[in-house]
């Protein structure tokens, strides 16, 4: 009796001993964000958080490394063939998470599905795009136009099962206006690093890694457990009390509290986004305003005054606390390489001044500016701080700061005068930014060219340039053209570029993590020691 | 009493008619949906036809016709965000808001009423003091204050307890509960402090206000005179006596404690009803936020109700009155 006893203690703690061992090689990583990713269907919003959350899952034909370079993901290579057709060669014997074998089919389904009533990653591919299949690893895009840039923004374009899109009945993204809930919203197969597990839609979701990723995996995790937790302190402090492994983002003013704790530690840099500032310059009488019969906005020397008024060192330390690159430019410098060559319009109150002067408003004018207050970091403290300096030079502004579904519905109305706003290039390319902030605003066109110029800036020279650089496809001349229109805008102060905000990630010290520029969080290059 | 009832419940869908007529002549102010739901590099072609498919171009009368037709049907239609039936995601978020209003609930009624016997019947010990002043702070700091700061203590500081979420859940099928794991009881205790706490201020005030009125009375003085003992006389006579504010003002509360879980949820990411309302105001998602208003309409009426039958219950005269009342 005894002697059983003994010998099933000893088996106990043998079955306990392996349980410990294996539980140390568990690496389980915990994180959270303020939101959740919209929904598991990889086409359905085009949005920074939501689009980095699936490129855990699913992959697109390129993908981008830790800073933003092209890499081949699920196509191995591709070439030019002639100016309008692009040949990709695909990886062969990937395999989705099913099971399933990827091929060509799955890449025209793919773009076939991104074009679809739901999806929202249409603008991924040029309007008229040809996809054709040239054998089952060979796919062909034939494109109307010459376009240097045509897989630019394709890290973006998941590649879905054609087999299980079709079994499920996802062959199209969930399509709220028809009131049917969809099989790929809450269920995930792509061919990516990690495989979800379970997942509750701003509960909790779990990942774990996909054992037959094609790709040498460079993260040590066993599990993946993503929470959001939209409150800023009690994200802050669920890190700070080890209940997580990282979050973003930091909340600025916290930054040197998480430093401060033993065991965790903050992440910066400059993100691409650029803050900026527009003014109206088409509407002859600028609107909430007190100047009537004009718009101070169509003068030059006012735009300049405006420019001048501004101490963007005092933003930074005072109200970014250091957290922000001032900008002379519409686009990181990360992504245009001759940023350097572009300088900011010194502060100087005095000659903004002098400039209202001569403009005609020796005591300045009254004029209302719009602002988000939750969008971008510390929008409003930045619109006070506008609204202050502003007020030195004798310009009196009213402003009106509201958060973001109402004050885009306002902006996308064009019903402002003078307003903050900031800008990702999704493409990571200076076209982008000339084409959707800097080009002359046409509504009548179908889409509306220059859709986020709100203030309708409008330079012919400027529309030409960037006309050109669409289509020129040798670098050189193309980044000639990209800083001519650069330049023409800064002598004609058509914005005001104030920073690129920082990104700020916390994490406990014993996680290894890569921080892209894009903030787009890459599970795979993750490791807990 | 069926009849009053029944003219209680017609009563409740005016009220809740008129909720949704000004939830839904709100819903035009807070913003375009659709600039929510897809990103900036969409079309203002592709917006267009949302908007139009959605059904937001139409005048809110037909909006509002609309809604209350599917509405009577219990269809609420798809989140626009979540893309899942506005009826599901408020079932599977329903328990979790439920246990945490249950839980301060009788936080607050456990806590409150003995504490406001205590004070009642001894106004002057140190320890009544000490109650009014804690209590004063529960009913002056706001809610995410608390909750904020019970997070740095008790998380942060003393690492007792988690400072986010719900802890493991059981699911039972119809019904998904914390209440049967550690893990869920942990998560559970802050949160529903943080709700109950001005509840459970204002109970214990209203307890010993009213065992101050009641121990005055006569019966309390002859009850003493025939040599009760205390114990008999405070909580057979008194208490029971002080119950009937006491049931109408936690009953009515209890609505409220649902309804304003609001904040406690966002501030502990509690993922109840409240915090996905939150959510959905900030993008927009009129198919929640009308779902929503019009259940807690629905709450506050069915338990305005409860109360009433309740009264009847507990207070005689009620049902004397009615019934001579009646008779005459």
């Amino acid at each position: 009796m005894r002697l059983r006893q003994a010998i099933l203690t000893a088996a106990a703690a043998a079955v306990l001993s392996v349980g410990a061992g294996t539980g140390a090689k568990a690496e389980t990583f915990r994180w959270a964000f303020q939101g959740d990713a919209q929904s598991l269907d990889p086409h359905i919003l085009n949005e920074t958080f939501t689009i980095g959350f699936h490129s855990n899952i699913y992959e697109g034909l390129i993908r981008r490394d830790e800073d933003l370079k092209i890499q081949p993901a699920l196509a191995t290579s591709w070439e030019m063939m002639e100016p309008t057709r692009w040949r990709f060669h695909l990886r062969e014997g990937v395999t989705f998470h099913n099971g399933n074998e990827f091929n060509a089919d799955d890449v025209i389904f793919s773009f076939q599905r991104i074009l679809k009533e739901g999806s929202d990653m249409g603008s991924k591919l040029a309007p008229g795009t040809e996809v054709v299949k040239v054998d089952d690893y060979t796919v062909d895009f034939i494109t109307e136009n010459p376009n240097p840039i045509l897989h630019y923004e394709w890290a973006d374009v998941f590649i879905m099962d054609k087999e299980w899109a079709e079994k499920n009945s996802a062959t199209q993204p969930s399509d709220v206006a028809k009131g049917e809930e969809n099989y790929a919203a809450f269920n995930a197969n792509g061919t990516g690093p990690f495989k979800v597990q379970s997942r509750e839609t701003d509960v909790k979701t779990v990942l774990v890694p996909n054992e037959d990723w094609w790709d040498e995996p460079k993260h040590n995790l066993t599990e993946v457990v993503f929470t959001p937790i939209s409150s800023d302190a009690t994200r802050v402090a669920a890190l700070l009390s080890g209940e997580i492994d990282m979050m973003y983002p930091v909340p600025v003013q916290d930054l040197r509290r998480v430093d401060s704790n033993a065991g965790t530690s903050t992440m910066t840099g400059p993100e691409l986004r650029t803050i900026f500032l527009g003014m109206d310059q088409m509407r002859d009488e600028l609107l909430y305003s007190n100047v009537e019969g004009e718009n101070p906005f169509k003068d030059q020397r006012v735009r300049e005054a405006f420019y001048r008024a501004i101490d963007i060192n005092a933003i930074k330390q005072k109200i970014m606390r250091g957290q922000s690159d001032p900008s002379a430019l519409m686009i990181s410098p990360f992504l245009f390489e001759r940023a350097d060559e572009f300088e900011r319009l010194a502060y100087d109150p005095d000659k903004a001044k002098e400039l209202l002067a001569e403009a005609g408003y020796p005591d300045g004018f009254q004029l209302q500016m719009d602002c988000p207050n939750n969008r971008y970091v510390n929008d409003e403290a930045i619109c006070q701080a506008v609204v202050a300096m502003l007020a030195k030079v004798g310009v009196q502004v009213d402003l009106n700061a509201q958060p973001k579904a109402q004050y885009f519905a306002k902006a996308l109305a064009y019903d402002v005068s003078f307003y903050l706003l900031g800008w990702t290039p999704s493409s990571l390319d200076s076209y982008n930014v000339l084409a959707n902030l800097i080009m002359c605003l046409d509504r009548e066109k179908t889409p509306i060219q220059a859709k986020f110029n709100y203030g309708g800036y409008c330079n012919p020279k400027v529309d030409e340039l960037a006309n050109e650089v669409l289509v020129e496809t040798d670098q050189e001349a193309r980044n000639d053209k990209i800083e001519e229109a650069f330049r023409t805008l800064h002598e004609d102060r058509g914005y005001i570029p104030l920073h690129q905000q920082y990104l700020a990630w916390g994490k406990r010290d014993n996680i290894d993590l890569v921080q892209r520029p894009d903030n787009q969080f890459m599970l795979y290059r993750v490791n807990v020691n | 009493m069926i009849a009053f009832i029944v003219r209680r419940l017609l009563q409740s869908l005016v009220v809740m008619l008129v909720v949704a007529l000004l939830a839904f002549s709100m819903f035009r102010f807070i913003g375009d949906p659709v600039n929510q739901m897809v990103g900036v590099d969409t079309t203002e072609e592709v917006r267009e036809n949302l908007r139009e498919r959605l059904g937001l171009n139409d005048p809110v009368s037909v909006q509002f016709g609309r809604f209350v037709v599917n509405a009577a049907q219990l269809d609420f239609g798809i989140s626009y965000q979540h893309k899942k039936e506005v009826s599901n995601l408020l079932a599977e978020r329903a328990p979790a808001t439920l246990e945490l209003a249950f839980l301060s609930a009788i936080f607050a009624l456990i806590v409150g009423v003995p504490m406001g016997v205590y004070t009642g019947l001894h106004r002057d010990s140190w320890l009544s003091k000490v109650f009014l002043t804690v209590s004063l702070v529960g009913i002056s700091l706001p809610t995410f204050l608390i909750g904020i700061l019970m997070i740095f203590i008790f998380s942060v500081w003393l690492g007792w307890l988690p400072s986010f979420g719900r802890g493991e859940v059981v699911d039972l099928g119809f019904w998904s509960t914390g209440l049967l794991t550690v893990s869920g009881w942990q998560a559970a205790i802050m949160p529903s402090i943080t709700l109950g706490l001005f509840q459970m201020t204002l109970i214990m005030r209203l307890v010993r206000a009213e065992m101050l009125e009641v121990l005055r009375t006569d019966y309390v003085k002859f009850a003493r005179a025939r040599g009760l003992p205390n114990r008999a006389v405070h909580f057979g006579h008194a208490l029971k006596n002080t119950l009937v504010p006491v049931i109408t003002i936690t009953g009515l509360q209890l609505g409220s404690i649902i309804a304003f879980a609001i904040i406690t949820e966002t501030v502990f990411q509690w993922p109840g009803m409240g915090l996905m309302f939150l959510q959905a105001i900030q993008t927009v998602d009129i198919p929640i936020m009308a779902a929503y208003l019009i259940l807690i309409a629905f709450i506050f009426v069915v338990i305005n109700l409860i109360v009433d039958i309740l009264y009847y219950v507990v207070d005689p005269r009620l049902r004397i009155d009615r019934a001579t009342a009646a008779g005459h």
